[in-house]
Parts: structure tokens; sequence; C-alpha cells
């Protein structure tokens, strides 16, 4: 670049070959360039006011008229290549310069903090919305009610004659005073009770919520827990529509593989009365049949508990342990670990199941 | 076994002696005793034990079996002599505890094997010394295999009977079961006992109920039989004894064992008198109030007057088919023996037993239901097994006072058991199933007429007739139709409400848990109420878990608090933890004094009465924070919960239902008392609390010093929500903001000040909020600046900055009116 310094000799605008070399030599300078810096440089040397090719341009002045087109248009030319070779080269190390500071700027994401909690909703609190929603979805009402109740609606109703076994193996909670007949729930069927007095049938509800029996807490049982109880009521029911009720919310629950078996058993609020076993293809110990829940057709004085004609109308009702499908849906092999509270069991879970 | 699952007995479980004891167990004679007094004061015997004939080959072999049936055995045990026939556990045997028998040197002597007590055979609790056979009444040849002598290769399989079955708490009943589920051919037990037609010139009874329950006499037959000259002390046949131990239930007597036996074969409780000690004539009377019996257990029990009584004339002699009397009982003394076998009312029994808490398998039996035809079946069975056992010889007369159940006839519609079970039967599967049941059935016009069998009470409608059918035919057999129900409704709105609550907040960061409700006294105290030292009324359980934990909550947050510290004693202190539940909150009414009858529906005003007994239930939401708001992290510091979390995720429960939740200073025991908003709904009604724990409860309780909390009434929130939101209209217009900066007392609630702008600003204003407070320098002592941007927007025009400015002035001055704030 030394030629260009102030003072160097002036080409003579009409010397092409001199022109020429100039332009050369300040493309050069610019393509040299690699800063923004730099390159401010170049062009303040190869275009500033002292520069050979401004120099020279001032010089087209002081030519003939007719050498001065000839002049003029080398000297334009010669601007013009040296713009383009600006315009181009500072797109260039702008765009290298952008992509630098991305690149400092760069972050260890692995060490991201996590600045928001994540929440979980109880399991337990999962499945109920899953079963209600697959009876939902076939139409059913979703019916609950209190938990400490009447004995009327928790018993009698029900058909427990007050002086029967059946009625001392529910393990109640009483509330004082005795005189009053207020207890527990033992379990949701009362709400099946207040469901038949408070609608018109044909009635499908189910009936899910807290339920409570005098068991101490262990590893399979706690006095607290949770139960779905469906109930439908209608002209003809019979116990294959049962069966095919539980069918198909077993294979809504399970997959399109679940069975359901029914075995003769006894409550008082139905009559036939069934066991209700599921196969459970995926069981820890090899594939089996587990107990899920209760189940039968309703029993005539359940019906006229509520007003209803069993001559005219006959109804299923079933119900199951919330806790126990989680336990062996989804492998819980702990009852306390439902009920303690311990944040890493729900979060374990987040909001499925 | 598995097969009576199918109609319907759930096996629990297998009882096999074999599974901890196995053989070579044999019966041996001792030939030799020698003692060996030892150095450390024991005194042992080194016996020559004969297990093998005389004259006969040792045919087992092994290590420590000697090839000449005789067994050298060191025995601790002094109670046998040279000559008696004993239990030899030879080398190779296993016997309960995983005892191994090994030939081993002890004593000097190699040991080739155990001489055995019951105890170590796992038969007996009696461990004063090794089993004689002869005292047992046997005398067996040498060699022969003592587990079978001794009923060890005998099972039992236990089955779960439902309260409705009490025929199937005996082997009559269960092995009719086993037919039904198998086709086995099944013989009656009850028709192997050749009772008399009738009796008559017996031991004299009297039934004399004067106070029935429900009308049904306590006992309508008693069959009284007598033996004389029995031996109470000859020792029960081991077969017997076995069976009875599968049975769970132990060898006292022979008299007893008996009673017992036939109980477990028959269904049907016995009881043997000593004939002797009985004064006089028996009468079965109801107790008199306050009167006293001594049962076999040597309690004194005081009576009720409902409690069906056995009396002589010397008073109570047995609580009616509960427990008998101390004075009457058999002893090793006895020799005339009466034998009573009776029938009673179920109700009459279950509530003798409850309240005297004495659950006997006789009551168990009488409560669920006993077949009134087998009674005399029963004591003859008795009295057969007393004098081939016992030795006893049998009085021809006896008694049978009572009177016979009406029998019930049951109507069965012919396709009523199809259409209820939704299973085609055919004619013949009906009569087949309730004739096999032993029911007596006779076809009519219109289907059967039905006649159960005396054991089997429980059968009285048709429905029953159907279960009996279905079972019998199989529940397999019942195909699978879906009913469709009547289009619905779906979710109702408070439904959706509360998911969307429970949701909301473990999208906010929330965990949710589920705790019991079960608190004590002084938890609903403090959390129940806001006023300190109230007495919260709240219910109280007549049988708790726990006395500690014997009121059922008033407030979500005990529960919270116990699951918080819970989850801090095992490492996690960072929380965030909800719960949505209901609180039980009893009014002036608490159920009602009595309850209507089952099997028909209730008059209104009664139902009315019931519905209005039940305490109100609303359902809360409650939450606990404690530490921090998320963990540390690079570039990142956690912060602490405090107030104002506990206060926004109260506003976001009131935000996703739509319901705006009015926020002042609060006062709550439970809360700081600086700290603690009070939230309530726009009417005025107070529906919870948020804020800061007091400092004091949190020590109290260990729970980390700031730790905050809130509960609000989630119905009373729902209750709130509009039915329909109204849209707004949205002004296209812009906006004219004006920021006001306000001096008022230290003490001012900025809500309040803020409240006020919003009231005095008019309609054009469109949102008013606090964006800063100040206090110090340039403003006076004991004052504040609270500053406010206020935005104005009008529907129709463009606000002109006059007109905003004074909308502001409006603002400023209903705040001045009110609280004197002056503008800085």
């Amino acid at each position: 670049m030394t030629d260009t310094l102030p003072g160097a000799a002036v080409p003579n605008p009409l010397d092409e070959a001199a022109i020429n070399a100039a332009v050369e030599q300040a493309v050069a300078a610019i393509a040299a360039a690699s800063t923004l810096e730099e390159l401010k440089a170049a062009r303040l040397a190869h275009t500033g006011e002292k520069s050979a090719l401004s120099l020279a341009n001032r010089e087209i002045g002081g030519l003939l008229k007719d050498q001065k087109a000839a002049a003029g248009k080398l000297m334009g030319a010669s601007r013009g290549r040296i713009n383009k070779a600006l315009a181009d080269r500072t797109a260039e190390l702008e765009a290298e310069n952008d992509a630098r500071i991305l690149v400092e700027e760069t972050v260890d994401v692995t060490a991201a903090p996590r600045r928001r909690r994540a929440g979980a909703r109880h399991p337990l609190s999962t499945l109920q919305d899953r079963v209600a929603d697959i009876f939902v979805g076939m139409g059913w009402e979703i019916a609950e009610g209190p938990e400490v109740e009447s004995e009327w609606f928790n018993f009698d109703a029900l058909n427990f004659k007050p002086d029967h076994p059946a009625r001392e193996m529910q393990d109640t909670f009483f509330v004082e005073p005795p005189e009053a007949h207020l207890l527990m729930r033992t379990h949701t069927s009362p709400v099946q009770v207040r469901s038949m007095l408070e609608r018109e049938v044909p009635i499908y509800v189910l009936c899910p919520g807290k339920v409570f029996r005098t068991d101490e807490l262990d590893a399979t049982h706690t006095p607290v827990f949770h139960q779905f109880e469906g109930l439908a009521i209608d002209k003809k029911l019979s116990m294959a529509d049962l069966r095919g009720t539980l069918e198909h919310f077993a294979r809504q629950m399970f997959g399109d593989e679940a069975q359901i078996r029914l075995r003769p058993n006894y409550f008082p609020f139905t009559e036939p009365s069934a066991e209700l076993d599921i196969w459970h293809p995926g069981a820890k110990g090899g594939p089996r049949w587990i107990e899920w829940g209760g189940c039968g057709m309703v029993n005539p004085n359940v019906l006229r508990a509520a007003g209803i004609d069993p001559d005219v109308y006959s109804g299923f009702a079933f119900g199951m342990g919330i806790e126990r499908t989680l336990m062996f849906r989804n492998e819980v092999g702990d009852m306390r670990d439902m009920i303690e509270g311990d944040v890493r069991f729900s979060e374990h879970f987040g909001m499925e199941i | 076994m598995a097969d009576l699952v199918k109609v319907g007995f759930e096996e629990e479980a297998v009882h096999r002696p074999t599974d901890t004891l196995q053989g070579p167990i044999v019966v041996g004679q001792v030939l030799s005793l020698v003692k060996e007094p030892q150095s450390n004061g024991k005194t042992i015997n080194w016996c020559q034990v004969r297990v093998v004939p005389e004259g006969q080959q040792q045919t087992l072999t092994g290590e420590g079996i000697d090839p000449s049936g005789v067994q050298g055995i060191i025995c601790g045990a002094h109670n046998f002599v040279e000559g008696d026939k004993v239990v030899v556990t030879l080398p190779g045997a296993v016997l309960p505890g995983d005892f191994r028998i090994s030939a081993r040197k002890t004593y000097g002597h190699l040991s080739a094997g155990m001489i055995a007590s019951v105890r170590e055979l796992g038969i007996g609790d009696d461990h004063d010394g090794i089993l004689v056979l002869s005292r047992i009444g046997l005398d067996p040849e040498i060699g022969t295999d003592a587990m079978e002598l001794l009923g060890l290769y005998d099972q039992a399989a236990e089955i779960n009977v439902t309260p409705d079955r009490g025929y199937a708490f005996s082997i009559r009943g269960v092995a009719r079961e086993y037919a039904h589920a198998t086709g086995t051919p099944f013989t009656d037990p009850a028709s192997k006992v050749t009772a008399p037609a009738e009796l008559s010139g017996g031991f004299d009874i009297k039934l004399n109920d004067d106070a029935p329950i429900y009308g049904n006499a306590g006992c309508d037959r008693f069959v009284a039989r007598t033996v004389r000259g029995v031996d109470a002390t000859k020792p029960t046949p081991p077969w017997m004894v076995s069976r009875l131990r599968l049975a769970g239930i132990r060898s006292i007597s022979l008299p007893v064992d008996i009673s017992n036996y036939v109980m477990l074969e028959l269904g049907q409780p016995t009881h043997c008198y000593d004939l002797d000690t009985l004064t006089g004539g028996i009468v079965v009377r109801r107790a008199a109030q306050g009167e006293k019996i001594t049962t076999l257990d040597d309690k004194e029990r005081t009576l009720d007057a409902e409690d069906l009584l056995i009396t002589d004339g010397s008073g109570a002699i047995g609580i009616a088919g509960v427990m008998g009397g101390a004075a009457t009982e058999v002893s090793d003394a006895t020799t005339n023996i009466l034998v009573e076998s009776a029938h009673f009312d179920e109700v009459s029994i279950a509530r003798s037993r409850r309240r005297h808490k004495l659950p006997s398998e006789a009551s168990k039996r009488f409560e669920r239901g006993v077949d009134w035809y087998v009674a005399p079946v029963a004591a003859q069975r008795v009295v057969d097994l007393l004098v081939e056992l016992a030795g006893g010889t049998a009085d021809a007369e006896g008694t049978d006072v009572g009177t016979a159940p009406d029998s019930v006839t049951v109507d069965l519609p012919a396709t009523f058991a199809s259409e209820r079970i939704g299973i085609d039967f055919t004619e013949e599967q009906i009569l087949t199933s309730l004739r096999d049941l032993g029911a007596d059935v006779r076809t009519t016009d219109d289907g059967y007429a039905v006649t159960a069998p005396s054991w089997r009470t429980d059968l009285e409608t048709k429905e029953d007739l159907s279960e009996e059918i279905a079972r019998l035919v199989g529940y397999d057999k019942i195909p699978a139709t879906l009913p469709v129900a009547p289009p619905g409704r779906g979710l109702t709105r408070v439904q959706q409400q509360r998911r969307r609550l429970v949701q909301a907040l473990a999208d906010a960061g929330l965990t949710e848990v589920l705790a019991y409700p079960f608190v004590s006294k002084a938890a609903n105290d403090t959390f129940g109420t806001p006023v300190a030292g109230a007495d919260r009324k709240a219910l109280k359980l007549a049988n708790p878990i726990s006395e500690e934990q014997g009121f059922l909550r008033t407030s979500i947050l005990p529960g919270l608090i116990e699951v918080a510290k819970r989850n801090h004693s095992r490492g996690f202190r960072d929380l965030a933890l909800y719960e949505t539940g209901l609180v039980f909150l009893p009014g002036e009414t608490l159920g009602t004094a009595s309850i209507p009858p089952l099997g028909a529906r209730p008059a209104e005003e009664v139902l009315d009465g019931l519905f209005d007994g039940v305490p109100d239930q609303p359902l809360h939401l409650a939450a606990v924070l404690t530490g921090h708001d998320s963990p540390a992290a690079p570039a990142h510091t956690p912060r602490a919960w405090d107030y104002a979390d506990a206060l926004d995720i109260a506003r976001l429960a009131g935000d996703v239902l739509g319901v705006e939740l009015v926020v002042s200073q609060g006062s709550h025991q439970a809360f700081h008392p600086g700290r603690a908003a009070q939230l309530a709904l726009r009417t005025g009604e107070v529906i919870g609390y948020a804020g800061e724990l007091h400092p004091k409860l949190l020590a109290a309780h260990d729970m980390p010093a700031r730790s905050v909390a809130l509960e609000l009434n989630a119905d009373a929130l729902f209750e709130a929500a509009a039915d329909v939101i109204v849209a707004r209209p949205i002004s296209g217009y812009p906006v004219a903001t004006q920021d006001v900066a306000l001096v008022v007392a230290a003490d001012v609630p900025a809500g309040d000040v803020l409240e006020a702008l919003r009231e005095g600003a008019g309609d054009l204003l469109e949102e008013v909020s606090l964006f800063d407070v100040y206090a110090g320098k340039g403003i006076e002592d004991g004052k504040k600046s609270l500053a406010f941007n206020l935005r104005f927007r009008a529907d129709d025009r463009t606000l002109t900055a006059d007109e905003a400015s004074a909308a502001r002035d409006l603002a400023v001055a209903a705040a001045h009116e009110r609280f004197g704030a002056v503008q800085r």
C-alpha cells in the first residue's frame, strides 16, 4: 500500500493501465481487511481525498474537453469496482461479526436452572377422573355424596338387616353420639340410594369417593380408601348387561385383551351377587385372576327403599376399590405409599397414571 | 378344592401338616432306659428303642438308621418307662421349624433319632414330656407309621363362607357344595344317623320366652338326651383330634371334643352338661336385668334383659347359643351327661354375642342360621359317639320340645330367572339346580313353586332362587350385553369446576396429597376457627383408630402439616402441597333419633329428616408451602416462599373459576398476626385465609420458619362463579394513562386506597394498579406514599387529556375523603 500513501505519484486519469493498477491495489487492500476497522482504513486510503484515485479524478478538470469524457468513463468504472468490493467485504465482515457474537453467547444448556416447579396430581385422584370419564363416555352420570352419612343410607336402605353379621363385617366408624345414627360411610353405596331417591328412572350413575373402615394402616389395608360404584336401573336389565358393562369398562381401563370373571358371592344389597375378577396378564409372578370388586343385581328391597317398583324395574350395581386398581394396574406394592403423601410418590406420576 | 370357588367359596388356604412334618416317624417301644446323671445336674436317659417288630428286618436305610431295628436315643424327658410305646422321629425326619433329625454325638453316645412330644410334632402345646401312646388309648404295632396313626396325612381346605350361608359352616354343607361344583355324588351325613322319630319321658325342658325379639321366639327347639356311665377321662381318638385341630379347634376332653366334632360334621352346635350338677329341670328364658353368670372361661358376666339363658333350679347355667356356664360343665369326674341340641333365634344370639364380646364357634353358626330339623340328628350323633368312645349307655328317653318353623314356598315365574340372569335356562336346568340344593319344586301354571330345604333359610325370594340356578349352572355361562344409557349430561358444572381447580394447582407446580380426615381436638380448635380459645364444634368418632386423632377435621391444614413434616423427615424441605377434601361442620341438628325400616321408601318428612341430620360437609382447598420455590442452580437463586405466594395460589383458585377474591388484612390464630389475608367473596362472605403460619405454631409443629399456607371453601367458590359470563365490548379507542402518588397514614391498607380510587374514578377507568410503596426521606413519619397507575379509556371516543385528568381527580378525591390521601 506504500504507493497509495500521500505524496505518491498521481496517475494520469487517461492512463488506463495506471488507473487499473490503482484500482487493483484498492480491491486487494479491501479484500485483505480482516475486520471492519481495517476495512474502514482501506476505504479511507483508497477512496479518501488524498488517495491516488481521488487525486487522479481531480485531474480530469484540467483535461481537454474531448479527453474529459474518456477519463470520466474510466474513473467512474473504477469507483464502481471499488464500491462493489467495499460493499461485498462489508457484508462478509458483518456476517462474520454477527456469527462470532452468537458463538460468544453460548451457554451450557445442561446447567440450566429449573425455575418452575413441576406439580403433580395424586394418582388416586387422576385414576378417579379417568374412571369417571369412561362412564361419562357411556352416557352415565357421576354422583357424589357426604362422607358422614345417616346409618339408614349406608345400611338399612341397602338391605342390611339390623342384626345381620354382614352389617358388622363392614367395620364401621360410628360418630358420637350413637343415638344420632351417623357414621362414616363404609362404601359409596349410600350415594346410589340418594341417586335413586333424587332421580327419575332410568338411572345410570357412577359414584366415586372416599370410604372408611376401621382397619389399621398396613401394606394392604387403610382405614380411608376410595371406591367407585356403578348403578343402573332400567326395564329388563339382566346380569348379562352387568357383565357387558364391566367387560367394556375393563377393556377401556386395561386394553382390548382384558377379561373378567364373575364368581358367586353375597352382598345384602344385590341378589344375585358376584365377585368380579380381572385377568392380569402382566401380574408380578405370572398371569392370574385378581379380585377387583363386587357386583350383582340390585336387591328388590333396595329398589323399594327408593320407591322404585321392583316388578317393573331391575338394576345392577358394582363397586371397585381405586387403591386396589392402582395397586395392580400400576404395580404399587405398598398401600402406605398412597397414604403417606411422600412427594416422590405423586411426583413420579405427574399428571398421568 | 379350587372347585369350590365356582359355587362361591373363596379359597383362603390349605392346611397340610406334611408341609412342615416329614417322616420317617414311627412307633417305637422303649426296650431299656438308663439314667445317666450329668455334671450340669441334669439327668438324661440313654434309651434303646425298638422301631421294627421283633424278628423283622429294618427296611429303611440311610445314615443313622440301625439295621438291627433298635435305635440308641438320648432323651431328656422323664415321663416314660421301659416298655412304653412312643413316637420316634428317625434320622432323616423333619419336624416343624425345619428341625432336621440326624444321628449325632451327645452326652457320650451316638443318639440316632428322637422320642417326640406333641409339641415337637406340631400337634399340641403340651411339652411336659414325650407322647406315650398308651395314654391316648393306643397300642399300635411297633414300626407303625406314626404320622398315619396320628392323622397327620389329613389335609384341610380353609374357605371363606359368606354371611348368608350358615349351612356351609359344616362338612354337611360344604360336601353338598362340592357335589354341586364337581358333580360328585352326595350323601348327606345326617342321613347316616338313626335318630328316634319321637322322644319322650326325658329331662324336663321348658321354653319360656316372654320377650321375643321381632316376635321370634329365642328358642324354638330344644332336644335333650342323656347318656350315663361315661368315662370322661378317656382319650379322644387321634383321628378326631387331628380333624378338630385342622378345623382350628383344640382338643379339650372327650365329651367336649365329641360335641365339637358333631358341630363340624352337621353344623349343629351342641352342649354337654354334667347331668349330676343340674338342679331340677331346664328353663330357657330371658335374663333378668343385672342377673349374673360365670361362663366356661371363668369370667363373671352381668346379663341384659335381652340375653337368652339356659337356666336350672340354681339359676343361669349358660348364655344360650353363646357360651355355657362353669358350674355345670363336664369334668373328668363326670359320669352322666345331658346333651343339649337346640335351635336359637339368629338375632337374639347375635346381640348376646356382641353384648358380651363372646364370639364362639356356636354363636357363629346360630347367628347365620342352623337347620331346625338337624337338632335331633346331631343329639343322636353325640349320644352315639359318647356310647362308642366314652363307654356310656344312652337312655331311651329323651326330650324334644319346640315348634317347627313354617315352611315358605316361593313362586318362581317360569321366565324370571332367565330374564334376571340373561341365560335362557331350560326347564331341566331349573328343576335340576333347585332339586340338587335339596329344594322341593313343583311346576305350576306359570312357573315353579319352590320350597327351600330346611338348612337354606336364606332362600326367601325369587331373586334368591335365580342366584342359585345361575350359581349351579355356572356364572361363566352368563353372556355379555352392553346396555345403552339414555343421552347424558356429562359432568355437572360443579364437577367440572372441581376438576379445573384441582388441576390448576397441580399445573401451578403444587403436589396433590390425600391425608386422613382424623385429627385431634387441639388441631380443630387451632385451625378450624379464627378465634383463639374457642371450642371448635366438631364430630367425634365413637371408635377411632387412635383416641389422639379422635375427631373429624374441620380444616384440611392439620393433615397437610403432618404430610409436610413426614416429607421433611425424609429429606424434602422445599414443598408445595395441596389437598382438596371434605371438612365436617356439625350444625344444630345431628342425625336422627331413629331410622326408618328397610325395604320401603320412607315418608317425605322422614327422608327430609335424614337429609337434614347429615352434617354440612363442604369441599375445602388447602395448601402448605415450606422452604423455597425451586432448587438452587448456577446463576439462579431460589426464592423463599412467602405470604404472597399463599395469597397468589388462593387468587389463582379464584381466577380459574372466574371468581374475584376480596383480600383484606386478616386475623386467624393459626396465622402470623401481621401476615394473614382474609379471603372473601364480593358478597362479603369470608371463605378462607392465606398467609404466613404463626411462628409459634410452626415452632410447636417443628416446621420450618416462614412456612405459608392457605385454606378456602371451594364449594363457596363454585357457587359464586357466574353461570354465564357476559362478554364485555372491546374499545378500539386509545388509552389515557395517569400516575398518581398518594400520601396516607402508614396503617392504611393499599388495597383499600386502590378500591377507593376505582370507585371514585367512574366508568372511564379501565384498570388501576399499585406500582410502588415508599416511606422515608421526604415523607412525614407515620405516613407512606402509594403510587398508582390509572388507565382510562372510553367506549365511544378518544379521551382528551382534560377528561382523563378530571377522572383522576375524582379518584383522588374519593381516596382523600376516605383515607385523607394527599397527592404528592
